[in-house]
C-alpha cells in the first residue's frame, strides 16, 4: 500500500465543532483512502463520536472542511452524506426487526413491478434476489433471506446492516463499536467482513475500544484526546502499549 | 424456516409447538365451528353462514382499520365512535338528498360517498396529533371519540337518527342473487312469489362490499410500498426514519384509513338498521382489538394480517352466533372473548413465532 | 422528586411560566369555576359545590387507582367493569343474606367486608398474567373488562338490584350536619320530628363522603410520594431496567398495583351501592375507566409512566365534574361536555410534551 501516493477519498482539515464553551472537536485532520482502515481511538470524552456525526451530517462543523475524493462536500444533513457515499452504522443498526433481509436492504427504496398494467406491487423476489447478491458478494451467509432480522444472530444483523450500506454505493463505512455487542466466533466474522470490504476498496472508519480488532484489522490508528488528534500511527509499525500511551497522554512515549 | 428460529425444541413436543405455532387460531375456529354443530340446532347451516358473516360487517371493517392502526404500534379507540358518527351523517344526508330532491339512487350514492369523505375528518385529526403534536395514540383517539360522540349527540339532539328511502334498507338488507322455486336466477331484485314460499338468497350485499373493501386492503398491506412502510415504522421507527420513509406522512395515512373503514362500517350501519346513533358502534371496539390480537398481531406493532385479523373476527362471530343458538344469554359472551383475548396473547407468546416474514406470508 | 426526565434539556421558561404550567389544571379549575359563577346564578353554591363532590366519590376512587397504575407505565381498563360487578355483587350478596333473616347492618356489613375481599381478585388476576404471563397491561385488563362486565350481567341478569336495607342511601347520602338557619343544628341525621314539608329549608352540610373520599386520597397521596411503595412505583414507570437492577421486586410490586387498583374499583361499586340504595351493572358507554385516564392524564401524569400525583388527578376528575355541571346549569347542551373532554385531553399532553421535565 502506497500510502503517501494515493489521495484520500475522505477527508477532514482542520474541523471543528463547538458545543457553548466546550470544544468538542478542535482543528482535527484525518482521512481514509480508498482500501484501507482506519481505526479511531479515544478515551470516553475524547470527541470520537462528535467527529463520526461531523462526517456523517449529524452535526455541522463551526470551522475547517470536509473533503471528498479532494473535492470540497457540502454535508449538511444526514441526506447530504449518503448521497456523497458516506454510511454509517451505529450501534443499534436500525433495521426493522420484523422485516426479512431483502425488505431491509430495500427499505423506503423499494422495488416494485406492475400488476394489471397500472398496480404497483412490491417486488419482493426482485429485492430478495438483489440482497443474495450483495450478500454473496460479501460472502456472508444467512440461513434464509427469508428470515426476519428478529431471528438473526448479531453478527449476521451486522452483515445486513453492512449490506445494506454497500448496496447502496457506499464509498466510506463508518463503523461504531460493530463488535461491541457480539460473540467471540461472531467478532471474527465481522472482522473478516470488514477485510472483505476494504479489499473490495471501500475506505473504513472503525471505532473501537478493542486492542485486539483494532490491531486485527487496522491500517492505520488515530487517536483522539480531549478534542484534538492526539496522535496517528502505521498499525504494523505501532504496539498496543504505544496506542494506549496516546489515549492516556502519557508523554513517555517515543514520537516518530 | 422454523428451524432458523432461536432454538426451538428439537423432538415430539418442539414438533407439536411449531405446528401449532400459527396455525392454532385456525384449528380453534374449525374446533369451535364442531362444538357449536352439535350444540346449538341449525348452526351448521349454509344460512347461519350468511348470518354470521351479514351481521359481523362492521366488527370486520373495524378490526382490519384497528390492524392497520396497531401495526403502526397505536391503537385507535375513537373506531366505534366514529362508526356511531357516521352511521348519523350518512342518515342526515341521504334525507336532506332526497329532500333536496334528488332522485332516490342518486341521493343514496351520493350520500354514501358524502359520508366516507365526512368520515376522513377525524382520522386526518387523530392523526395530526399522533404523527406532529406527539400525543399519544390513546389519549388523541380517545379524545377523538369524545369529540365524535358529542358531536353526534349534538347532530341529533340525544335521540335516534331515523328514516332511509325505502331502497337503502333494501340494498342493506338484500342479496346479491335469489332463486325461487321454478324461476331463474336473479340479482338482487327479491322474486315477486307467494309469501312463504322457500327463496333462496345468496350473499348479503353488505358482506361483498366488506368483502371487496377488505380484500383491496389485505392487497394494500401486504404487497404495496405503504405496507411495507407501515410494518417498518411499526417494528423500528429508529430504523424507517433512517431509510428515508416518510413517517409522519404513513402515520397520517393510516388513521385517516382506520377512520375511513370505521365510516363504511357506519354507512352499511345506517343502511342495514335504517337508523343511526351515537353509540352504535361503542361495543364493538373490544371484538375489534380481539379480533386483532387473537389474529397474532403484537400490540407493540410491526406484526399482523388481515387474513388471521379476519380468522380473530370470525372466532368471535361465531361464538356470538352459536351462544345465541344455543340460547345462552349474551352475558356469557363477554366473558369468553375477554379470555379468549387473555388467552391468545398469551399462546402466541409460548408457541414458537406464528409471524414469518410479511413475504413468507403470501406462499 | 425522581430524575427519569433529567436528561432532557430544561426548556427556557420563567418559573411563572413553568408554575403555571405544572399547575395549569388547578388553574384551569379556579378560571372555569369563576366564569362558571359569574355567568350563571346557581352555580355557585355550597349545594351544588356539595353535590358535585359528592357525585364524584367514585370518579375520585377510580382515578387514584388509574393514577398508581399510570406511574408505573401501565393502564387498567378493567376498573369500570370492576366497579359494576362489585356493586352488583354487594347488593346480590345483601340480597341473601336479608333472606337469612340477618339484621340490616350485619347484612350491609358483611356484604360490604367480603365483596371488598373479592375485589382484590381481578387485580390479582390482572398483575399475574402482565408480570408471569408478560401480556400488555393494556390487553389484559382489556380481557378482565369483559370477564367482570360479563359475570356483573349474569349475576344481576342486566337489571339494577333491588329491595336492600334503607340503611344504604341514609348512609350513603347522609350529611355531617344539618342545619336549620337561626333555628337548630343537629348532627348525623335531621331530628327525627322535622316537617318533609319544610324540608328545602334545611341546610345539609358535609356529606358523609366528603371526609370519607378526602381520607383515602390522603392516606393514597401519602403512600404515594413519602413511602417505599411509592418511590418504587414511580422507578418502574421511569424505568424498567433500573428498577430491576436496584434489587426492585418489579412483577410482585405491579401486582400490587394492580390489586391496589381493582381494591379502589371495589370501594367504588360498594359505595355505590350505598349511594344509590341498589346494585348497578356498568352499562357499555359509561365509560368510566376512559373518564378515569382522563382526569389522570388532565391531573399531570403522562401515559409512558413515571409521573402523575393523587391530587393531581382528583383535580382532573373536579375539572371534569364541575366542567360537566357547570355547563348543564348554564343550559348549555351535555353533550359538549364530550367535546370539552377531548379538546382538554389533547392539551394536557401538549403542556405535558412543552414542558419535559416537570413533575
Amino acid at each position: 500500500m502506497n500510502e503517501a501516493a494515493s489521495p484520500y477519498l475522505l477527508e477532514t482539515r482542520d474541523i471543528v465543532k463547538r458545543f457553548g464553551g466546550l470544544t468538542a472537536v478542535d482543528r482535527v485532520s484525518i482521512g481514509v483512502r480508498p482500501g484501507e482502515v482506519l481505526a479511531l481511538l479515544g478515551d470516553n470524552g475524547a470527541g470520537k463520536s462528535t467527529l463520526i456525526k461531523l462526517i456523517s451530517g449529524v452535526y455541522k462543523p463551526d470551522g475547517g472542511s470536509l473533503l471528498v475524493e479532494g473535492k470540497d462536500a457540502h454535508i449538511e444533513s444526514p441526506k447530504d452524506a449518503l448521497a456523497a457515499g458516506i454510511e454509517t452504522i451505529y450501534q443499534d443498526l436500525a433495521l426493522a426487526e420484523n422485516l426479512d433481509v431483502g425488505a431491509n436492504i430495500f427499505l423506503g427504496r423499494e422495488r416494485f413491478k406492475k400488476r394489471l398494467g397500472f398496480i404497483r406491487v412490491l417486488d419482493d423476489a426482485d429485492m430478495a434476489k438483489e440482497a443474495k447478491t450483495v450478500l454473496d458478494r460479501l460472502d456472508i451467509r444467512i440461513p434464509s433471506l427469508k428470515a426476519v432480522i428478529r431471528t438473526l444472530s448479531g453478527g449476521q444483523r451486522q452483515a445486513v446492516a453492512i449490506s445494506r450500506s454497500i448496496y447502496w454505493k457506499a464509498k466510506v463505512l463508518i463503523m461504531d463499536e460493530p463488535t461491541a455487542a457480539l460473540g467471540i466466533a461472531e467478532q471474527r466474522k465481522v472482522l473478516d467482513l470488514v477485510r472483505t470490504l476494504r479489499d473490495q476498496g471501500l475506505g473504513v472508519i472503525i471505532i473501537s475500544h478493542q486492542m485486539y480488532d483494532v490491531f486485527e484489522v487496522a491500517d492505520r490508528i488515530a487517536v483522539m484526546r480531549r478534542g484534538q488528534l492526539a496522535g496517528e500511527r502505521l498499525a504494523r509499525d505501532s504496539s498496543p502499549d504505544e496506542i494506549v500511551g496516546l489515549i492516556v497522554g502519557s508523554e513517555t512515549v517515543t514520537r516518530r | 424456516m422454523e428451524t432458523a428460529k432461536h432454538g426451538t425444541a428439537p423432538g415430539l413436543a418442539g414438533g407439536l409447538r411449531s405446528f401449532l405455532g400459527g396455525r392454532w387460531v385456525v384449528i380453534f375456529l374449525v374446533l369451535e365451528i364442531v362444538y357449536f354443530s352439535f350444540t346449538s340446532k341449525g348452526f351448521a347451516d349454509f344460512n347461519s353462514v350468511q348470518i354470521l358473516l351479514f351481521y359481523g360487517t362492521q366488527v370486520f371493517l373495524l378490526a382490519v382499520a384497528e390492524l392497520f392502526v396497531i401495526i403502526t404500534g397505536g391503537i385507535d379507540l375513537s373506531v366505534g365512535y366514529i362508526l356511531g358518527f357516521a352511521s348519523i351523517v350518512s342518515i342526515k344526508i341521504v334525507n336532506a338528498l332526497v329532500v333536496a330532491g334528488l332522485p332516490v339512487p342518486a341521493a343514496i350514492a351520493l350520500g354514501a360517498v358524502a359520508t366516507l369523505i365526512v368520515g376522513l375528518v377525524p382520522g386526518l385529526v387523530n392523526g395530526w396529533l399522533v404523527a406532529w403534536l406527539k400525543v399519544p395514540p390513546f389519549i388523541a383517539t380517545f379524545s377523538m371519540l369524545g369529540v365524535c360522540h358529542g358531536v353526534s349527540e349534538l347532530v341529533i339532539n340525544g335521540v335516534y337518527a331515523l328514516g332511509m328511502p325505502q331502497m337503502a334498507a333494501d340494498i342493506g338488507n338484500g342479496y346479491i342473487l335469489y332463486k325461487a322455486p321454478h324461476l331463474p336466477f336473479v340479482f338482487f331484485t327479491p322474486p315477486q312469489v307467494a309469501r312463504r314460499t322457500p327463496v333462496l338468497e345468496l350473499i348479503p350485499n353488505i358482506v361483498i362490499v366488506a368483502a371487496i373493501v377488505i380484500a383491496i386492503f389485505a392487497f394494500v398491506l401486504a404487497r404495496t410500498r405503504f405496507g411495507r412502510h407501515i410494518y417498518a415504522l411499526g417494528g423500528s421507527m429508529d430504523a424507517a426514519v433512517r431509510a428515508g420513509i416518510p413517517t409522519k406522512r404513513r402515520i397520517l395515512q393510516v388513521y385517516a384509513l382506520s377512520s375511513f373503514l370505521a365510516s363504511l362500517a357506519g354507512v352499511t350501519y345506517s343502511f342495514m338498521y335504517v337508523s343511526g346513533k351515537a353509540d352504535a358502534g361503542a361495543s364493538l371496539l373490544l371484538d375489534a382489538i380481539a379480533a386483532v390480537m387473537i389474529g397474532g398481531a403484537s400490540m407493540f406493532g410491526g406484526s399482523g394480517t388481515v387474513g388471521r385479523t379476519m380468522i380473530g373476527a370470525l372466532i368471535l362471530a361465531v361464538l356470538d352466533l352459536g351462544l345465541r343458538m344455543a340460547g345462552v344469554p349474551t352475558f356469557n359472551k363477554y366473558i369468553l372473548v375477554g379470555v379468549i383475548l387473555v388467552l391468545a396473547v398469551i399462546v402466541e407468546r409460548y408457541l414458537p413465532e406464528a409471524q414469518l416474514s410479511i413475504s413468507e406470508e403470501r406462499k | 422528586m425522581i430524575g427519569s426526565s433529567g436528561a432532557k434539556a430544561p426548556p427556557l421558561a420563567s418559573p411563572l411560566v413553568r408554575a403555571i404550567a405544572r399547575n395549569w389544571s388547578a388553574a384551569f379549575l379556579l378560571l372555569m369555576l369563576v366564569v362558571f359563577s359569574l355567568a350563571t346564578p346557581n352555580f355557585l353554591s355550597i349545594t351544588n359545590a356539595q353535590n358535585v363532590v359528592h357525585l364524584q366519590t367514585i370518579g375520585f376512587l377510580l382515578a387514584a387507582a388509574e393514577t398508581f397504575v399510570i406511574i408505573t407505565g401501565g393502564i387498567d381498563l378493567s376498573i369500570g367493569f370492576v366497579m359494576g360487578l362489585c356493586s352488583v355483587s354487594a347488593a346480590k350478596l345483601m340480597q341473601l343474606l336479608m333472606a337469612r333473616g340477618l339484621p340490616d347492618a350485619t347484612t350491609v356489613v358483611l356484604a360490604s367486608v367480603v365483596v371488598l375481599l373479592l375485589s382484590l381478585l381481578p387485580g390479582l388476576v390482572n398483575g399475574i398474567v402482565i408480570t408471569r404471563f408478560k401480556v400488555p397491561p393494556f390487553i389484559a385488563t382489556l380481557g378482565m373488562w369483559g370477564i367482570a362486565n360479563g359475570i356483573a350481567l349474569k349475576l344481576c341478569d342486566g337489571f339494577p338490584v333491588a329491595g336492600l336495607p334503607d340503611l344504604l342511601p341514609r348512609v350513603g347520602n347522609g350529611y355531617l350536619l344539618y342545619v336549620l338557619p337561626g333555628n337548630f343544628l343537629s348532627f348525623f341525621d335531621k331530628p327525627p320530628d322535622f316537617p318533609d314539608a319544610r324540608i328545602r329549608e334545611l341546610w345539609r352540610l358535609i356529606p358523609f363522603s366528603l371526609p370519607f373520599i378526602v381520607a383515602v386520597l390522603g392516606f393514597l397521596a401519602f403512600r404515594l410520594s413519602r413511602t417505599a411503595f411509592g418511590r418504587h412505583t414511580y422507578a418502574i414507570g421511569g424505568s424498567m431496567d433500573a428498577s430491576i437492577r436496584a434489587g426492585i421486586d418489579v412483577d410482585r410490586h405491579l401486582v400490587k398495583v394492580y390489586v391496589l387498583s381493582s381494591f379502589l374499583a371495589g370501594i367504588a361499586g360498594v359505595f355505590n351501592v350505598f349511594q344509590t340504595g341498589i346494585g348497578n351493572y356498568t352499562t357499555f358507554n359509561a365509560s368510566y375507566e376512559f373518564f378515569a385516564v382522563a382526569a389522570v392524564v388532565i391531573g399531570g401524569a403522562s401515559l409512558t409512566g413515571g409521573k402523575g400525583r393523587v391530587f393531581g388527578s382528583a383535580v382532573g376528575v373536579l375539572v371534569l365534574a364541575f366542567l360537566e355541571n357547570g355547563l348543564a346549569i348554564s343550559g348549555v347542551q351535555p353533550f359538549y361536555r364530550y367535546i370539552a373532554v377531548g379538546v382538554l385531553l389533547v392539551f394536557a399532553v401538549v403542556v405535558d410534551k412543552l414542558f419535559p421535565d416537570l413533575l
